[in-house]
């Protein structure tokens, strides 16, 4: 048996069973970690793990059988944990040391999980690659010269080379379905709210959500079941009840409907996704699940929709960090001003200070109204349009990605090629639904795609039970 | 050149909560630095803002106070700027909801217009030592309330005098409705200003100069009437005003430029995604409604209806609200509104002058008014009484024997004085006989209380010397 390679779920039965402990599970998986310190994916290993797992062994020895008991968790370095530092992959917060445990690291704390390490990241979460880290590079794990994807890249990485069997990373606009697509796993936005987001470094509030990366679905669903709901620290976290999961997943194939967007079929033309869809398509009419072609006209225009949105809040998020307080300050600053220039100017990266900029011009007077207002109009009209073609069917189906896993490098030099990247994943942000990235398919050089389900808000079981329906054909 | 006055006022006030606008930080005046404090009120990256259902209360309260619409959804905005003292470097506030809109407040004989209130959060404070500036967050994230004046509408604040009528108006009524403090001192009200000249009787405004942050009524008086003046000249020599906000230095009696419209600051405004809309149902408006403490102007018709008292000694109670809560506990105890009134507006107010707290409470108080009434202490002892056990918590009766000032003289001792006075000046006693003059009554009574040395209950002597002729 190779510990590493067994699922949470597993993991948790024969530690309760005693046919394993904490102790050799993590040591296990901190091995692993180590033997694949060339992909960059992890920060810091936190050097209190073992000694977690020792204390938890006595927990389990009295009786404790959290719903993670003994299950290594890595997170991604915007989240979180009191004591540690959390750095977002920035120079500026290199030193910066967590002061207050997030809700998502109390919760799965408390349910028995060992928080083993940190995740490489783009910087402050503005990124497809990782090659916005300040600390380097991810490398893709079935690809060295390939990147992971991004934002959540270090944490997709880590989970697909059985570092660890659930990994936390955040998305805004496709940071955890893009890597998890180009990583061959699964990977889970939920619906705006479903998470507290206390705790997690803001990029932009209101698209902001943390995500699940897991190599099967069941280790998904178990994840969301313990860090979903409200929390009295988030006032934009929903009080709608959490299921268990795991308790159903059985889907009923003839009762479903599965919506494939009509535009999405011609934005795909071409595109080195588009057999792959095709051929999702195929699979789930010759599996007995019914398809229907709907309409959603305005989902090209949630690209620049969250372009501008997401800047604009982001300029705002990051406003605080000035080195006054947590950051680093610059040397050279001799006044107050100089502080703020000096120290911004020396700790953001080119990506970050690119998008605070873009976020200061749309907001700024004389813009506002051209730009973020009309992009939240446009919003919010796209709300209504999922709202209508969920009437019409239970699921909708997308590639998550154009292709599979790009050359690091190849991309960096024009950030809109990048952005575009993001094209597919940004839709289920802007609608405020759930997505998974479920992995299917591989590309013309052999590597994954993923294709996403999406479904209404709160339908995360509905996703699984679609998922779990293809995981298991 | 005859100019026509035009002033608008924001005045920014601290509301009274036990904890702060969007976090359970205390809300409190003078503790320790950075005491008060937690990731949210400290901007720590991935804290979030909770919204505190009472400031929004209190808000709605200072509202209706002021005779505003309450708005049934209100939306917090992120005001975005640098400063050190502010944590997250944006302020949450509100701009394009505000919790209440189209208010008024009488000054004089004018209902000056009130734009809008809003609820924002205040800033830190910065301590400055010699080449050190410290941060203090205890203020950061305070709930504060900011009142904006409608310039644009009729009638104006067209004064120094009536900005300030403006601002102690608008004073009391916070105080009275329980919203604010209004601790001029401590920084809870502040006021920024600003002043337009147009020719008399135009139509079109002039340009508008601003004052920030002026601390004290006194200086807001001294800084407008320094506007107008400095304005008129400008204007007089055929000069044009510049657009621009300026500061007002209190100690030099004058103002410099801040900031002119060219580098004035863009906040970039937007909705803070953090914070939901908050809805206010006409039922939440209603009850907090019917559960408002009593104003002024219904306290001063009570005042002058019920009691009976002046207009005049009804404003000098209800200047200030201590004052007035006094008047009514006292009466309580003592149903004599104009001799309690008499008694507070020339022994207490003159004790309580730059606002010091009154230092007695309503039954020893009371205890001292009723013993003078009754003829049990004179009045001057009973004056004395109150100033010496101002501040010491003494018993009025205890002290009031102690001193020996009580009329505690038995029956007899005083009959037996009353007979020696009655032979003494018979003289006199047949004066009376024959006149029935009450001024004879009088004088006796008198020489009765010089024997005694006050003692004797001058109102028991008089009765006793009444019995004894009829």
């Amino acid at each position: 048996m190779e510990i590493v390679k067994l699922s949470a779920i597993e993991i948790r039965e024969k530690i309760l069973s005693k046919e394993l402990n904490c102790t050799e599970v993590v040591q296990a998986f901190l091995e692993q970690i180590k033997k694949n310190e060339k992909y960059n994916a992890v920060l810091e290993i936190f050097d209190d793990a073992m000694e977690k797992a020792r204390e938890l062994d006595e927990k389990i020895a009295k009786g404790f059988s959290g719903k993670l008991a003994g299950v290594p968790i890595i997170i991604k370095d915007n989240i979180f944990y009191d004591g540690k530092i959390c750095s977002c992959s920035s120079k500026f917060m290199e030193k910066h040391v967590a002061s207050y445990n997030s809700t998502v690291v109390e919760k799965i704390l408390k349910e028995g999980a060992i928080i083993i390490g940190r995740a490489n990241m783009d910087e402050f979460a503005m990124g497809s690659s990782t090659e916005n880290s300040a600390f380097g590079v991810t490398h893709n794990p079935l690809d060295f010269d390939r990147v992971p994807g991004g934002s959540s890249g270090g944490s997709a990485c880590a989970v697909a080379l059985n570092m660890c069997p659930i990994a936390l990373g955040t998305e805004t606009g496709g940071s955890v379905r893009q890597p998890a697509s180009f990583c061959g796993i699964y990977g889970l936005k939920p619906t705006y709210g479903r998470i507290s987001r206390y705790g997690i470094v803001a990029y932009a509030s209101s698209l902001d959500q943390v995500g699940i990366f897991t190599r099967n679905v069941e280790d998904n669903a178990l994840m969301l079941e313990v860090i979903a709901g409200h929390d009295e620290h988030d006032s934009t976290s929903s009080s709608v009840a959490v299921e268990n999961y795991n308790d159903n997943l059985k889907l009923q194939a003839e009762k479903v409907c599965v919506g494939v967007p009509e535009e999405i079929l011609k934005m795909i033309k071409n595109m080195p996704c588009e057999k792959n869809l095709l051929n999702f398509i195929d699979f789930l009419e010759k599996n007995g699940i019914k398809t229907k072609k709907i309409s959603l006209k305005d989902i090209e225009l949630c690209l620049p929709t969250y372009y501008i949105l997401a800047p604009a809040e982001a300029t705002s998020n990051l406003a605080r960090f000035d080195g006054v307080k947590y950051t680093t300050r610059s040397e050279k600053a001799k006044n107050l001003q100089e502080v703020y220039k000096e120290s911004r100017s020396e700790g953001f990266g080119k990506e970050v200070k690119r998008r605070i900029m873009l976020g200061n011009f749309v907001l700024s007077s004389g813009y506002y109204d051209a730009y973020y207002k009309k992009a939240k109009r446009l919003q919010s009209e796209i709300r209504k349009e999922f709202k209508r073609a969920f009437l019409e069917c239970d699921y909708i189906i997308m590639p998550t990605t154009i292709g599979e896993a790009f050359k690091i490098g190849s991309k960096s030099q024009n950030p809109v090629d990048t952005y575009k990247e993001d094209i597919f994943t940004v839709t289920a942000n802007i609608a405020g639904i759930p997505s998974l990235s479920v992995p299917f398919g591989k590309g013309e050089n052999g590597l994954p795609l993923g294709v996403q389900i999406m479904g209404d808000v709160f339908k995360e079981r509905e996703i699984y039970q679609l998922a779990k329906f293809i995981e298991e054909k | 050149m005859q100019y026509d006055v035009v002033i608008g006022l924001e005045v920014h006030a601290e509301l009274k909560t036990k904890t702060k606008c969007f976090c359970a930080c205390k809300n409190a005046y003078g503790s320790s630095p950075n005491s008060n404090c937690c990731p949210v009120c400290m901007g720590f990256p991935g804290a979030l803002p909770i919204l505190n259902k009472k400031a929004v209360e209190q808000t709605i309260r200072a509202g209706l106070a002021l005779n505003c619409e309450i708005n049934n959804t209100a939306i917090f905005e992120r005001k975005n700027y640098f400063y050190p003292d502010l944590s997250k470097a944006y302020q949450i506030s509100q701009l394009e909801k505000p919790i209440c809109i189209n208010g008024h407040l009488r000054v004089f004989d004018k209902e000056i217009p009130i734009n809008r209130i809003h609820l924002e959060e205040d800033a830190g404070k910065l301590i400055h030592q010699g080449n050190i500036s410290m941060i203090d967050y205890n203020r950061g994230g305070v709930p504060l309330i900011e009142l904006v004046t409608d310039a644009l509408k009729e009638p104006h604040i067209e004064s120094a005098e009536e900005a300030i009528e403006f601002l102690t108006k608008l004073r009391q009524i916070y105080v009275y409705a329980g919203v604010a403090d209004c601790e001029v001192e401590k920084g809870q009200m502040r006021a920024d200003v600003n002043v337009s000249l147009k020719p008399k009787g135009s139509k079109e405004f002039g340009t508008k100069v601003e004052m920030k942050n002026i601390m004290g009524f006194k200086s807001v008086y001294r800084a407008i009437k320094y506007e107008i003046e400095r304005q008129k000249d400008i204007l007089d020599d055929g000069g044009m005003v510049m657009q621009e906000t300026r500061r007002w230095d209190n100690d030099k009696g004058e103002s410099y430029t801040l900031r002119t419209k060219e580098n004035s600051e863009d906040y970039r405004y937007f909705p803070d995604p953090d914070l939901l809309a908050v809805n206010i149902s006409d039922a939440e408006i209603k009850k907090i409604k019917e559960n408002m403490p009593p104003l002024p102007k219904e306290l001063k018709e009570k005042y002058i209806k019920e009691y009976n008292l002046t207009e005049y000694d009804a404003d000098v109670i209800l200047a200030e609200k201590e004052i007035s809560d006094f008047f009514n506990d006292s009466l309580k105890l003592y149903n004599k509104p104009k001799t309690l009134s008499n008694w507070i507006a020339t022994e207490v107010l003159a004790k309580t002058k730059n606002r010091e707290p009154i230092k007695v409470n309503a039954e020893n108080f009371v205890w001292i008014v009723k013993a003078v009434d009754e003829g049990k202490v004179q009045r001057n002892a009973g004056k004395e009484l109150l100033s010496s056990i101002w501040g010491t918590g003494l018993n009025a009766e205890n002290e009031a024997k102690a001193r020996g000032i009580m009329s505690d003289l038995s029956d007899d001792v005083v009959e037996k004085i009353l007979d020696k006075i009655l032979t003494e000046k018979s003289d006199v006693v047949s004066q009376y006989k024959q006149e029935k003059d009450t001024k004879i009554l009088n004088f006796l009574v008198g020489q009765v209380m010089k024997e005694t040395r006050g003692k004797a209950n001058a109102q028991e002597v008089m009765k006793k010397l009444k019995e004894r002729f009829d």
